[in-house]
């Protein structure tokens, strides 16, 4: 397979899917379904392609792809994959199979619109996590939106219309202020290019005052905090979590929360060092709140996808804290760690829509002595619960392990809080295992539930391999990131400060001859097609 | 002094809207059978010629394009920005003409009138985009205000459409006083109207401040900036919805024009409306969205959205850079386009009498009328300025342009507003996909016009979402003809 544009298929093939599903009838429920089956599984297969033509040994960009897009202002189809990106982008296509999977028999409704947005889904997830352009990024970012928010709106529990509103204004209200972001950071360098941007702020040709950093610090951070989502901005979470159908759950969660943890350490540490060192202490502090009052709030839960949707808050607090406690072993972690929350959150919203299939209902209340009934949902439930909390050998211990472990080196009194996270998680997440599986059938309906179906089973096997998977071979995954991890910390390493020339707001482009940079007409600076070899890679 | 071959050419386009306005007036009562009605052959004739007229002219602008230069002793000019605005004129004209014969017909509403009043609109509205000179900038706003009126009560035994006629005159009336009256303070501060000579001629600065405050009340007024807003509401939404779809993108287009020229000509202007710009936009932007939040009437609610786009468009003029110039006429490009196709659809969705504009009505319409619900919401999502959509990309540009001339609040004041925006755009989309219908929808097929503005403006829609270079370097060649005076 040629690899030139590996990057270009694997972004468009699930929106070329949608298209495909356009035209197919709206009644035709099986091919439909059948369709979108292959369109993603397609996609895992060549996504995997990926990590056969990956260098693990380079730090920088692979897989490049470079066009110009639009000229004025000069915005590019600049895509790339390192080792940061590379396993988000077979997380996202993984749990895409396991999505369209899971909703076979669940959507019966309008079932063309849900595969469709569930592959529009994926396309944009894509490009978020390969475009290498500020304004490429930020529309992959925004266009995710529109199938999510249909998602949960449409085929979403009764809540629904509340929750996808919730989320998108959400969403929407970091993201407008982190494109005016953007465009400051453009008009105090002249590009939108995330690697140009990069070495420009690494070799010092463009600085800002520390106020400035801190501002556009904090319009990214925005955004990205309220993704991840971060304490206190967490709210949106719950309700979309909970209301979205097992399909959206099983994305929001496995995928689109980690677009927050990927940003920020795509664009905030590199892009802003200084400010993010400044006040990495005050993450900390938020992430750690995140940690202990996400597993607070999880023990007290009486709805079991509520809870799940809690635990998120938890473990994302877990990410946060390893990628600002800034050590390489933390930011290994957290970026391990995103892609086990990805896969046992996943497996854990996956298995909740089966009960939910079979039940119609979260209540823990209305469940009781499950095991009986159903002995294979319940044993693998146990296994991704361990998993989640995580038991060693599975995939959530080694990267809990890592951050508090590269948390503790630098920031003891951190990883202390942190760890009593772990203590709380293995008690709400075999407390509700307990009350929902052991004990007495409490409901005469639970007692003839069927166990899990011959696809559902496939889909549950698949998980839990992933799992013992990560658990036992993390080093192939750290492996690869570890070149990337690294760089992106060395980027945050700045030239010292020579004397007072930083740029303020009103930069002329710093790309352009000295006798052209003070004038501010829009022919010599501004719009100034980029500077031959302004590619500076 | 006649007119030289040169002259005519420079204003084609009017020519051929008045010529076929006129046409229509003169073929109407042939046209016409027993009892002042039309024939249903007289109808077809009359809305053929207005699109056949309404073409030509936008293709008449390419004659603009190649004749460039001023015509009639430099009242007119035609270059860069008037070529530009002329075709987002002309264009706005000709999908009202093919968007409005299926509601005329619906509404047992003449045609030939209606038709010759558009194309008489839209030449006001081409001078406008053209003039370089206050007076002939008045008579031209009349042409085009005095038609607006007449359209906006074209529903006559409507009470809404009249009230809104008659509120739209007596308002519009007030602001074009104030637009002579600032046009005459000019005159006797500079002794000339010629935009171009104001600045060196101008000997009385004080009496030329008040005049231009004066002018910036009366094209406030035009472009439905807050706090000159009030009339909006009720006439956009008494309007038929047709007028309403021209009212709202075209007219803007052609007041923007002349602000713009004005702003660029004379630099005492200039400073004298920066904080005027600032807090106009300021307020329309919150007012606009403010109100459209609580509406519960579709057609009202995209008429205060227009409010607070106007708001919009005035953070690109309060830059005062080529970026922001350039930002404005994409901005009403897209604007158009998709302000064009929401009130169309809002139009044909609205059944005889328009009886179903509410956000009630609204409700269960994905599964009912698919095509209708699938072009309303990329309008809506474009207007709420997501990416791969037209909207996004011009909300981009005034963006930056804001950025350039270090406007910060303005843009972060105009990201909030994005936001609140969102809520009421997405209201919508909530009736329409995620709620199950609550009155029945009969079949009806999507007459064969509105089905064209409906394809025209949701491909433009994208196209400029994806690919707007070939626009935007008109909007920049359009923006560098001048540079903008400090």
């Amino acid at each position: 397979m040629s690899s030139a544009h590996l990057l270009t298929l694997l972004t468009f093939l699930p929106a070329a899917g949608a298209m495909t599903l356009l035209l197919l009838r709206g009644d035709d429920h099986l091919w439909l379904r059948r369709l979108a089956l292959t369109v993603s599984l397609a996609e895992f297969v060549i996504s995997l392609f990926l990590i056969r033509g990956f260098d693990a040994s380079a730090s920088g960009y692979q897989f490049e792809e470079f066009r110009n897009w639009i000229l004025q202002p000069p915005i590019h189809y600049h895509l790339g994959l390192d080792g940061i990106s590379l396993f988000l982008v077979l997380l996202t296509t993984f749990l895409t199979v396991i999505a369209v999977g899971a909703s076979w028999n669940s959507i019966q409704e309008k079932v063309k619109g849900f595969f469709i947005s569930l592959l529009v889904l994926e396309t944009g997830v894509i490009g978020v996590f390969v475009s290498l352009d500020l304004i490429l990024f930020f529309v992959f970012w925004e266009v995710m939106l529109i199938p999510m928010y249909f998602l949960i709106g449409i085929w979403g529990h009764e809540r629904r219309v509340y929750a996808a509103m919730k989320f998108v204004l959400y969403t929407m209200l970091g993201s407008i202020l982190m494109l005016v972001g953007i465009l400051w950071l453009f008009n105090a360098t002249g590009t939108f290019d995330l690697p140009l941007i990069q070495s420009l702020l690494q070799t010092g040709r463009v600085t800002f005052s520390p106020r400035v950093e801190l501002l556009l610090f904090g319009a990214f951070f925005l955004a990205f905090a309220i993704k991840v989502p971060l304490f206190p901005l967490h709210t949106w979470l719950p309700d979309a979590h909970t209301e979205a159908p097992t399909a959206g759950s099983i994305m929001l969660a496995g995928v689109l929360l980690k677009m927050g943890t990927y940003g920020l350490l795509r664009f905030c540490l590199p892009l802003f060092p200084a400010a993010s060192r400044r006040l990495a202490p005050w993450v900390a502090l938020l992430a750690i709140i995140g940690i202990i009052y996400g597993a607070l709030v999880s023990l007290v839960q009486t709805d079991l996808k509520r809870l799940v949707a809690y635990s998120s808050v938890s473990h994302l607090g877990f990410v946060v804290l390893g990628l600002f406690a800034l050590s390489s072993t933390s930011v290994a972690g957290a970026l391990y760690q995103m892609l086990n929350h990805g896969v046992s959150t996943g497996a854990l919203f996956l298995l909740v829509g089966m009960l939910y299939d079979r039940r119609h209902t979260h209540d823990i209340a209305e469940f009781g002595g499950l095991v009986i009934p159903m002995p294979v949902i319940a044993s693998f439930f146990l296994f991704v619960s361990l998993s989640s909390l995580g038991l060693p050998m599975l995939n959530g211990f080694v990267g809990e392990f890592l951050i508090l472990n590269g948390t503790f080196q630098h920031h003891a009194r951190w990883a202390v809080f942190a760890a009593i996270g772990v203590i709380l998680s293995s008690l709400y997440l075999l407390w509700a295992y307990q009350r929902t599986f052991y004990g007495e059938v409490t409901k005469e309906q639970n007692r003839a539930l069927p166990d899990a179906s011959a696809r559902e089973r496939s889909l549950l096997w698949a998980m839990a391999a992933l799992i013992l998977f990560m658990g036992v071979a993390s080093p192939l995954f750290t492996g690869r990131s570890e070149a990337s991890v690294e760089r992106t910390l060395e980027d945050m390493s700045r030239p010292a400060k020579t004397g007072p020339v930083e740029a303020r707001m009103p930069a002329p482009c710093r790309l352009c001859p000295p006798e052209q940079g003070g004038s501010r007409t829009m022919a010599s600076d501004h719009w100034a097609p980029s500077a031959p070899g302004a590619r500076l890679r | 002094m006649l007119a030289s071959h040169q002259d005519l050419l420079r204003i084609a386009p009017e020519l051929i809207l008045c010529a076929t306005g006129i046409l229509i007036m003169l073929l109407d009562p042939f046209l016409a059978g027993g009892h002042h009605q039309e024939t249903g052959a007289g109808r077809r004739v009359t809305d053929v010629l207005a699109v056949v007229g309404s073409a030509a002219a936008l293709a008449s602008t390419a004659l603009l394009a190649w004749n460039r230069g001023t015509a009639f002793s430099g009242l007119l000019t035609a270059d860069a920005l008037s070529i530009f605005l002329h075709g987002i004129v002309c264009g706005v004209a000709l999908l009202v003409a093919l968007g409005s014969p299926a509601y005329l017909d619906r509404e047992h509403l003449p045609h030939g009138e209606y038709f010759a009043l558009v194309l008489f609109a839209t030449a006001g509205m081409g001078v406008m985009a053209s003039t370089e000179e206050l007076v002939t900038g008045f008579i031209a706003l009349e042409v085009s205000s005095i038609s607006s009126y007449i359209l906006a009560g074209y529903r006559r035994d409507n009470e809404r459409s009249s009230e809104a006629a008659m509120k739209y005159f007596l308002l519009g009336s007030f602001a074009t006083a104030f637009l002579l009256y600032g046009i005459a303070l000019v005159y006797g501060a500079s002794g000339t109207t010629l935009l171009p000579n104001i600045d060196s001629a101008a000997s009385h600065t004080t009496l030329l401040a008040i005049g231009f405050a004066l002018i910036f009340v009366g094209l406030g007024f035009k472009v439905a900036a807050a706090p000159f807003q009030l009339w909006t509401p009720d006439v956009y939404e008494g309007a038929p919805a047709p007028v309403t779809a021209m009212l709202s993108s075209a007219p803007k287009a052609a007041a923007f024009a002349l602000l713009l020229r004005i702003l660029v000509s004379v630099s005492e202007a200039s400073h004298l409306w920066f904080w005027a710009l600032w807090v106009s936009a300021v307020l329309s932007m919150f007012l606009g969205n403010l109100a459209a939040v609580v509406q519960t009437s579709v057609k009202r609610m995209l008429a205060y959205s227009s409010v607070a786009h106007a708001g919009y468009i005035l953070v690109a003029f309060a830059a005062r850079n080529q970026v922001g110039t350039a930002a404005v006429l994409f901005y009403l490009a897209a604007y158009a386009l998709m302000k064009v196709g929401a009130f169309t659809t809002v139009a044909w969705l609205g059944g005889t009498g328009e009886t179903y504009v509410e956000l009630n009505d609204y409700e269960g319409l994905a599964s009912a009328r698919p095509i209708a619900a699938a072009c309303l919401a990329l309008f809506l999502l474009s207007l709420l300025g997501l990416p791969v959509t037209a909207g996004f990309l011009a909300k981009l540009y005034v963006f930056d342009a804001a950025l350039h001339s270090h406007l910060v609040w303005l843009a972060v004041i105009l990201a909030v507003n994005s936001v609140i925006a969102a809520y009421y755009y997405l209201r919508v989309i909530v009736a329409m996909y995620m709620r199950p219908a609550r009155r029945p929808f009969t079949r009806e097929r999507i007459p064969a016009g509105v089905a064209a503005v409906l394809a025209i403006t949701a491909v433009g829609v994208i196209y400029l979402g994806l690919f707007p270079n070939q626009v935007m370097n008109l909007a920049i060649q359009a923006a560098t003809m001048f540079s903008v005076s400090r």
